[in-house]
């Protein structure tokens, strides 16, 4: 494991780990009965991690959700589903790989699956332009959403974006037409749709594949109208204010769940889910599941008349 | 969400007032010294580059509505601060200074009004309060004047100033981009007219939801208009942007906007758009 792909807090845990796997090698290599000496450890490291994770700042959460080895969609589509036919393009202009899409089975129930792809590695990274939808992207997620709509099958969407790509190209081509009509088009999307917020949620980029009947949030992932550092750059002039704005800007799981958006927390493994992409992906699916098979019992009129209210509930005021 | 970035169109929060109190003013686009009362006689549109100067929701509604009226609704609508956010300054203080420097109690006034003898529901944006960012209230008059629309069946004219979401409201503004767009599905259903005009600035979570959604997009000439600020693009690029870059003459050539009307056409227009769509 590379040392840039541990977090700071996460040291004490990874050097705890480390050391009890050496112990673990030591003592079969020298054929020595030392396993109550690694339960204590074991159990230490138990603890230690409990202790580390229940008091992360806001700041420590966007980091899990950057995490360089946390689950992107691609991987939740090969540990959730089976038989993914990725479908490609926009019909209009390219195919935007910063979203990705396609029909899979989960569980042998057939259904439509979007997300945004960020990358692993630099090459990849650019490939998927780090997560970044282009026009294209969004009009291929439309694309895809009413496939689904036409053939009566439900939609699941994994938001992990740090926001639509603000370019020269984004703009010549109606990025913000195109967010608008997928907030518009989705909330009249006649078939049930699921929203996981798996990473990053930034901003009008993560709500333009974003609406739905459920939306869920795993535990560590955050979402808001702005990412930390362009809201610390804009308010404090200053992208380094980056750990105060996140903690100003309510952005957790937590957070979400107290302002009446996001309707689940999906709790992760110990660790956060890179440390147990199977786990995490089987507890999703889980939820996933059942989330459909509760809304495919509502009349499509209730559906659709909840997944308006849900949003038109939306805001806090006084009058 | 980048309602003080600067721009040569002079888009910035420091200069929080464009009109001039002068008997004499300057066009900030070309530089020209001009008569005030000769600048308000001509809808604060300079004669020599036909820039159109910023101005207050009550100049627009002067300009557009029969007899300047608007039958104001949910006027005791006011913001609160769930996220109890703080930069700088308090947001409720941020909120206060605003109220009492707009004369509003947020961003956005919504009511009934006429154009032409067309009974319309009319929202207007301000951009004095906060760079007319959208936080839960204007979400939420937004949302009521789509609803006044559908209750009564007339058509709808929202005319846009915003610098995008407030960002002081979190993902609470975030979501009124998602509250006002299901209820413009809604109103599109039933198959009422929506005419959405844009005016300078125009931009981010506010273009990226109801702005962009009329059924005529029509903006004022040399609008700054798009989803992400022209500085952003510059730092996440690198490169210098291109001459006139996201201007709403950018756009219409793009083939995002109907068509650009000057101030001084802009009653006549929604007059002759309201008669088209008449049914
Ligand atoms: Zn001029």
């Amino acid at each position: 494991m590379e040392d840039r792909q541990v977090l700071d807090f996460e040291k004490p845990i990874v050097e705890l780990q480390k050391k009890i796997s050496d112990m673990k090698d030591f003592a079969s290599g020298a054929n020595l009965e030392l396993s109550r000496e690694i339960q204590s450890l074991e159990s230490k490291l138990e603890k230690m991690r409990r202790e580390i994770f229940s008091s992360l700042t806001r700041w420590q959460k966007v980091q899990l959700a950057r995490h360089p080895r946390r689950p992107h969609t691609m991987d939740y589509i090969h540990l959730m589903t089976t038989d993914f036919l990725e479908l490609h393009g926009d019909r209009c202009f390219a195919d935007d790989k910063a979203i990705v899409g396609g029909f899979a089975m989960m569980d042998g129930k057939p259904l439509l699956i979007v997300g945004q792809q960020k990358g692993r590695d630099t090459k990849q990274n650019l490939y998927h332009n780090f997560g970044m939808p282009h026009p294209e992207g969004y009009r291929k997620a439309l694309r895809l959403f009413k496939l689904a709509e036409k053939f009566s099958k439900p939609a699941v969407v994994l938001v992990d974006t740090p926001g639509a790509f603000p370019g020269i190209g984004a703009e010549e081509r109606g990025q913000a037409e195109a967010i608008a009509r997928n907030l518009r088009e989705m909330s009249v999307l006649k078939v049930p749709v699921v929203v996981v917020i798996i990473g990053e949620g930034a901003s009008g980029g993560a709500l333009g594949i974003g609406i739905g009947d459920r939306i869920y949030m795993l535990q560590y992932a955050w979402y808001s109208v702005i990412s930390p550092e362009g809201c610390a750059a804009i308010l404090w002039r200053d992208a380094a204010q980056a750990p105060q704005a996140a903690e100003s800007l309510k952005l957790s799981a937590e957070d979400l769940q107290e302002l009446k958006i996001v309707d689940k927390i999906i709790e992760e493994p110990p660790g956060g889910a890179h440390n147990d992409p199977e786990i995490m992906a089987l507890t999703l699916k889980s939820e996933i599941l059942a989330t459909l098979a509760e809304l495919e019992q509502l009349p499509i009129d209730t559906l659709l008349q909840d997944r308006l209210n849900k949003f038109r509930r939306m805001g806090v005021y006084r009058e | 969400m980048d309602w003080f970035k600067k721009s040569k169109r002079g888009f910035t929060g420091s200069e929080k007032k464009e009109i001039p109190d002068g008997l004499w003013s300057k066009c900030p686009e070309c530089g020209e010294i001009i008569y005030t009362r000769q600048l308000e006689q001509g809808f604060w549109v300079c004669p020599n580059c036909s820039y159109h100067f910023r101005i207050p929701s009550q100049k627009y509604l002067d300009m557009i509505l029969d007899d300047g009226h608007l039958e104001e609704c949910d006027l005791s609508l006011e913001s609160r601060d769930p996220l109890k956010f703080k930069d700088s300054k308090k947001y409720p203080d941020r909120v206060k200074s605003a109220q009492a420097e707009a004369g509003m109690r947020d961003a956005v006034r919504a009511g009934m009004g006429k154009i032409g003898s067309v009974e319309i529901s009319f929202a207007i944006m301000d951009f004095r309060f906060i760079g007319g960012s959208m936080g839960s209230v204007v979400g939420e008059a937004v949302a009521r004047a789509i609803e006044r629309s559908i209750e009564r069946n007339v058509p709808l004219v929202i005319l846009s100033c915003s610098g995008g979401a407030r960002m002081q409201e979190g993902i609470l503004s975030l979501m009124q981009m998602a509250k006002t767009s299901a209820l413009l599905a809604v109103l599109a259903e039933k198959k009422i007219p929506y005419i959405s005009v844009l005016t300078n600035p125009t931009t981010a979570g506010v273009m990226a939801s109801y702005a962009s959604l009329g059924d005529v997009v029509i903006a004022e000439p040399k609008a700054l208009l798009g989803f992400a600020g022209p500085r952003v693009i510059q730092q996440t690029i690198g490169q210098d942007l291109p001459e006139g870059f996201q201007s709403s003459e950018f756009f219409l050539e793009k083939g995002f906007l109907d068509k650009i009307v000057g101030r001084s056409q802009l009653r006549e227009t929604l007059i002759l758009l309201l008669k088209y769509f008449q049914r």
